[in-house]
């Protein structure tokens, strides 16, 4: 084996990227995660955790810790590497995405067919492999500092980095079902780090509640994977969206019995079609791409088994042929439709869209880098990515930008639009920072979705990267605003100040628990706090906060009312916070200012621009979708920048409304550095990362960025058989970002800045709304209520009746009762059988003998004169039978 | 057949004698009366013996059995008289025992006497000889000593014995 | 003379007519007196094989003579036991002494 080489091979490294962070996994649940059993009422256990009175808990050594976070650090770093490795031999490749990195393994070899599974490195790969590893190494950092004084950190790392091993999976999958294993992970380590203050009864419920609503629709997005098996014979993405079917006979694509609009006549677009010039390629498992550079007519691709097209044709794939076989089910759609909308509805599901958007803001349970992961860097972009992924698919038979969108697309466009202006309605009148985050989070991926509904697939691969970053760093700095509202709010208690804390009614503060679970009355935190010495009265000062060892960090990480009142992530208690966190402030403003697309030098501009300007031309043709996705997201984009302005306003503008707000800070030490680093660094690429896309002919700009074409577009537009026609530029659309990202700005500035609130003010919103709606969105319009009283309450019926009464005890039990009786019944029977022939036999022959005695011994009667009689008799006998034997007695006259 | 004389019609009364006298002697139920019937019986079997040219027999018979043997029997039969009203003659089996007697006595008959000695038997049924030896002739017998001198010796020992035997049997123990 | 048979169909009717009483009766003196019967049947049959057989040898007579002194005996003995028995038991009846029985 020549280990050399093969790491130098592109086409093997990304085996071993997922590997880093899965190894980590390993190691840290198996060795390293020591910990120590300490009675549960100390010091170390404290902050969110309720106090087990005479409990032993397990908190994890130092030196686990230490060892953990190493463990886990390598990991991603490692993958981070590799992947960035892959990511530089993938852009020196020109053309890259005819040829790609490959290589699969046989997993299953049935004889008919054989299933391979292995890896795959594309253009959106290569995109995916720049972005995923970056924020998930900025959220390990994060971590360490965040996860500080927690008594689980070393669990913590093992989970985080399992989540990043299965995200890793799924990006560089070559195969649905590799991509649905890595997605199926992804779901149970949510699960787990969701509640992984698991004694906070809020918090498992939300893990619960996310799983469950994220499996129903992963089973669907299942039974599309088996259809799609069941239709083509693969569920490998290359054989089924970018290759020749292979058994297409390509002279009869020639005589044009698809007709699948191949060409779009569209002005300036220059269609790029691929074939290879002539020459029959045979395709291999492993194809070698790395030697060929610069050389178009020799991309080897995975899998292709006949030959391409003609030049000039367009390819057959098995995509364009499900496109055109009915579904075996609900006649009317075509069997890419159907597996489409499946793929879809799965992905509603992970990515949190309407109807399936429920479980996310209860996400906000788990820790807050979970919540950057979930958000942000692997979960939901997961969700978005499998879409992008499946793109031909979906768009097979329908051509998005003619106005012809298949059912697929026309599903995606109509929830994702929907789904952008919902959650951005309900963020508005969110008081919890992070639950606007996770509200903006559901709308910015319904912008995704409905980019992709109609056919801007590279304005939502776009999207997602950009949002990846920003909303990371969005994720990681409300987590530090938290922490440091929690460090003020010790300095509180520990000073003895009053609380600034205000009834809950008055500011149209929530309670943290919405949806899901009952408030735990057990959980009982703040004010058994142990507060260690040192914490002296001007002593804000160097680490005085991060080595207090009583002090937990995330008492309030989901704040719970119940008995103190004051909850560090209401916004409503918190203002001024610019001065004390300076470095957060900036870091979460560039942030959201590039969620609320702040034109030209934010990334989200770029990014949403993009989105903006397809729909907008597919308006302009009058293509329904399209222009509902315009209005929708339009109208979202301005409600986004509105609410970020709000929500910067809040928190950081303004004056201390409470006094725990005067006091909030990071400190300065380990901790804080760690996590301000990952924010420093993504705030940079917030920024940046938009100037990939920039339109070639855009005013200056795209001059400077693009002059020959948008490397963005450019790049991931060949992961596509057909490359999709590009956007020309257009004013309007830029218009549109520039209007309603200044608008949302502006009025967010003028109602939450230019008078900053202050304490006890009601939030002015609620003015302007109204109760009746203020309160409607702020509840989320009762969706949670809605599915408990559908779903929730029948199903728990139906467990409990159904299930256990009549199934369980009545049916089953009621089975094996029967079964107890007839054995018992039957064991009778032998019993009595038994009994009657034992004492039958056993006893009768004795009987029968003893019987047969007495009889005989009748003869003995002792009365002589009968033995004579006897004697006599025989005589007379025998002397008959002499007589008569000698004839004697014939003589007798 | 027969001819009608004396001998033939002494001949039927001495059977008639014996024959009814052992009947008599079976079914009496006093005993009393069967020990005289069986005297009655047994003088007819002395007939017989008259008959038959053993006069010293006939009056043997007459003197030892009827005169000893019988009379013992009475003795014994007044020994045990409270005894003697039993209820019932007959035992159980008395049906049977008449079976098996009657059935004897044809098988005996027909199978042994007729064939044999019958009309046409084997064997003469008359007398070989009218030359009957004489009383004299028996005493020698009994005393000779090539003759029966040793049963005869012997059974006086026999008798004895018996004697004997009787008298420690029937003694009274209580007495001694 | 009288044939033989007739004889010795009395002696066996004799002979039977005891059996039947040996065999039926309860008294057990009435039973001796049966067994005297069939001891003079054989007497008599005895007799008449002489007389007509071997009238000149005594050997009949002598025999039978035997015959007297045995049943004279047997007839001393039996009653002995009979009142022996009868002092012990009170009763005479051959039935009751079944100490035989089983």
């Amino acid at each position: 084996m020549d280990f050399s080489a093969l790491l130098n091979d592109p086409n093997f490294l990304p085996w071993l990227i997922p590997v880093g962070p899965l190894l980590a996994f390993v190691i840290i649940s198996l060795l390293t995660n020591r910990s120590r059993m300490t009675p549960a009422t100390s010091a170390a256990y404290g902050g969110h955790h309720p106090d087990y009175e005479g409990m032993l808990v397990p908190i994890v050594t130092d030196r686990s810790r230490i060892a953990s976070i190493i463990v886990g650090m390598s990991g991603v770093l490692a993958a981070w590497a590799i992947a960035y490795r892959v990511v530089f031999d993938a852009l020196g490749i020109a053309d890259f995405g005819r040829s790609v990195f490959t290589s699969a393994v046989t997993w299953m070899d049935t004889g008919a067919l054989t299933f391979k599974m292995g890896v795959l490195v594309d253009p959106l790969t290569v995109i995916m492999l720049i972005m995923v590893p970056l924020a998930v190494t900025m959220i390990f950092i994060y971590s360490i500092g965040y996860m500080a004084h927690d008594p689980r950190q070393s669990r913590f790392f093992s989970l985080i980095s399992l989540f990043a091993g299965a995200m890793l999976i799924l990006v560089v999958a070559d195969n649905l079902l590799l991509l649905f294993v890595g997605w199926e992970i992804m779901g149970l380590c949510s699960y787990l780090l969701i509640g992984f203050w698991f004694e906070k009864r809020s918090a498992y419920n939300a893990a619960i509640k996310a799983f469950t609503t994220t499996r129903i629709a992963d089973v669907i997005m299942l039974l599309g994977i088996a259809y799609l098996y069941f239709a083509t014979g693969t569920l490998s993405f290359r054989e089924i969206m970018y290759d020749p079917m292979p058994t297409h006979d390509s002279a009869a694509a020639v005589a044009g019995e698809h007709d699948e609009g191949v060409a779009v006549a569209e002005g300036d677009h220059s269609e790029t079609v691929v074939a290879v010039e002539g020459e029959a390629v045979e395709g291999e498992a492993i194809a070698v791409a790395a030697e060929n550079e610069g050389d178009h007519s020799e991309g080897a691709v995975a899998g292709a088994e006949g030959e391409y097209a003609a030049e000039g044709e367009h390819v057959h794939t098995w995509a364009i042929e499900l496109a055109e076989t009915p579904a075996i089910f609900f006649g009317g759609i075509s069997a890419a439709g159907v597996i489409g909308i499946f793929l879809v509805i799965g992905t509603i599901g992970k990515s949190a869209q309407f109807p399936l958007h429920v479980w996310l803001p209860d996400a906000m349970e788990g820790p807050t880098p979970v919540s950057a992961m979930i958000h942000a860097a692997a979960m939901v972009s997961a969700g978005v990515y499998a879409i992008i992924r499946m793109y031909p698919l979906f768009e097979a038979g329908g051509h998005p930008h003619d106005g012809d969108l298949t059912s697929p697309l026309m599903l995606m466009a109509v929830v994702g639009s929907v789904t952008a202006l919902f959650a951005a309605t309900i963020a508005v009148a969110q008081n919890d920072v992070k639950k606007v985050l996770a509200y903006s989070t559901i709308s910015q991926l319904g912008f995704m979705m409905a980019a992709l509904g109609i056919g801007g697939f590279i304005a939502a691969a776009f999207h997602l990267i950009t949002h990846a970053f920003f909303k990371a760093l969005l994720c990681m700095a409300a987590g530090a605003v938290i922490h440091g509202m929690e460090h003020g709010e010790h300095h509180v208690h520990a000073h003895g100040h009053g609380h600034g804390a205000l009834p809950a009614g008055a500011v149209g503060a929530l309670p943290a628990n919405v949806g899901g679970g009952a408030v735990d009355p057990l959980y009982d935190a703040i004010p058994d706090h142990g507060h260690g010495a040192g914490h002296g009265d001007g002593g804000h000062g160097a680490n005085a906060h991060d080595e207090q060892p009583g002090v937990s960090s995330h008492a309030h990480e989901v704040g719970d009312e119940q008995g103190h009142g004051f909850d560090p992530q209401d916004m409503m208690n918190m203002g001024g916070l610019r001065r004390t966190m300076p470095v957060t402030f900036i870091t979460f403003l560039i942030g959201g200012l590039s969620l609320a697309g702040l034109p030209l030098i934010t990334a989200g501009f770029w990014s949403k621009d993009e989105i903006l300007a397809e729909a907008w031309l597919g308006t302009t043709k009058g293509f329904g979708p399209h222009a509902l996705v315009l209005v929708c997201l339009s109208v979202a984009a301005f409600l986004t920048a509105f609410y970020t302005m709000r929500q910067l306003g809040l928190t950081f503008w303004g004056e201390n409304r409470t006094e725990e707000a005067a006091h909030a800070n990071l400190g300065r030490g380990v901790v804080s550095a760690t996590m301000t680093l990952p924010l420093i660094i993504l705030s940079f690429f917030a920024i940046t990362a938009g100037f990939v896309g920039v339109l070639p002919d855009f005013p200056i700009l795209g001059g400077i960025f693009s002059p020959e074409g948008a490397p963005f577009g450019e790049f991931i537009g060949r992961t596509l058989v057909e490359e999709p026609p590009h956007l020309d530029f257009n004013i309007i659309p830029v218009a549109i970002s520039f209007i309603v990202a200044l608008g949302g700005l502006l009025v967010g500035y003028l109602m939450y800045w230019r008078r900053p609130l202050t304490a006890g003010q009601r939030d002015p919103l609620m003015a302007i709304l109204g109760d009746s709606i203020h309160t409607t969105l702020r509840n989320k319009y009762y969706f949670d209520e809605l599915y408990i009283a559908v779903f929730v309450r029948p199903s728990q019926w139906f467990a409990k009746n159904v299930a256990y009464e009549f199934l369980d005890k009545g049916v089953i039990d009621g089975f094996l009762h029967l079964i107890a009786r007839l054995f018992n019944f039957v064991g009778d029977l032998i019993k009595m059988l038994n009994l009657w022939l034992i004492d039958g036999v056993g006893d009768g022959i004795p009987e029968m003998i003893g019987r047969l005695g007495k009889w005989f011994r009748g003869a003995q009667t002792g009365r002589i004169q009968q033995y004579m009689l006897l004697v006599l008799v025989a005589a007379l006998v025998i002397g008959v039978i002499f007589a008569l034997s000698s004839g004697v007695l014939q003589a007798a006259p | 057949m027969l001819e009608l004389n004396a001998t033939t019609l002494a001949f039927f009364v001495f059977a008639i004698l014996s024959l009814g006298g052992a009947l008599g002697v079976v079914t009496s139920s006093n005993l009393i009366h069967g020990a005289l019937y069986l005297i009655l019986s047994l003088f007819g079997g002395a007939g017989f013996f008259v008959l038959l040219s053993a006069p010293f027999m006939a009056a043997v018979q007459v003197l030892v059995y009827i005169g000893a043997i019988a009379i013992l029997i009475i003795f014994a039969v007044m020994l045990t008289r409270s005894m003697t009203r039993m209820t019932e003659v007959y035992n159980r089996q008395w049906w049977l025992s008449a079976l098996v007697g009657t059935l004897l006595l044809l098988m005996l008959a027909l199978g042994v006497i007729f064939p044999v000695w019958g009309e046409g038997g084997m064997l003469p049924n008359q007398p070989v000889s009218n030359e009957v030896a004489t009383t004299e002739a028996l005493g020698v017998a009994f005393v000779s000593g090539d003759q029966f001198v040793l049963p005869f010796e012997i059974s006086s020992l026999l008798l004895t014995g018996a004697m004997i035997g009787a008298i420690v049997l029937a003694r009274d123990t209580e007495a001694s | 003379m009288i044939p033989l048979w007739m004889y010795l169909l009395v002696a066996a009717a004799m002979f039977c007519i005891g059996v039947y009483g040996v065999l039926s009766r309860r008294n057990a003196v009435a039973i001796l007196m049966s067994v005297e019967l069939m001891l003079s049947a054989v007497n008599i049959n005895l007799i008449a094989f002489w007389r007509y057989t071997a009238p000149s040898d005594m050997a009949g007579q002598v025999f039978t003579s035997f015959v007297f002194v045995i049943a004279a005996a047997e007839a001393a003995v039996g009653l002995a036991i009979i009142i022996s028995i009868y002092r012990s038991r009170r009763s005479v009846a051959v039935e009751d002494v079944n100490l035989l029985k089983g």
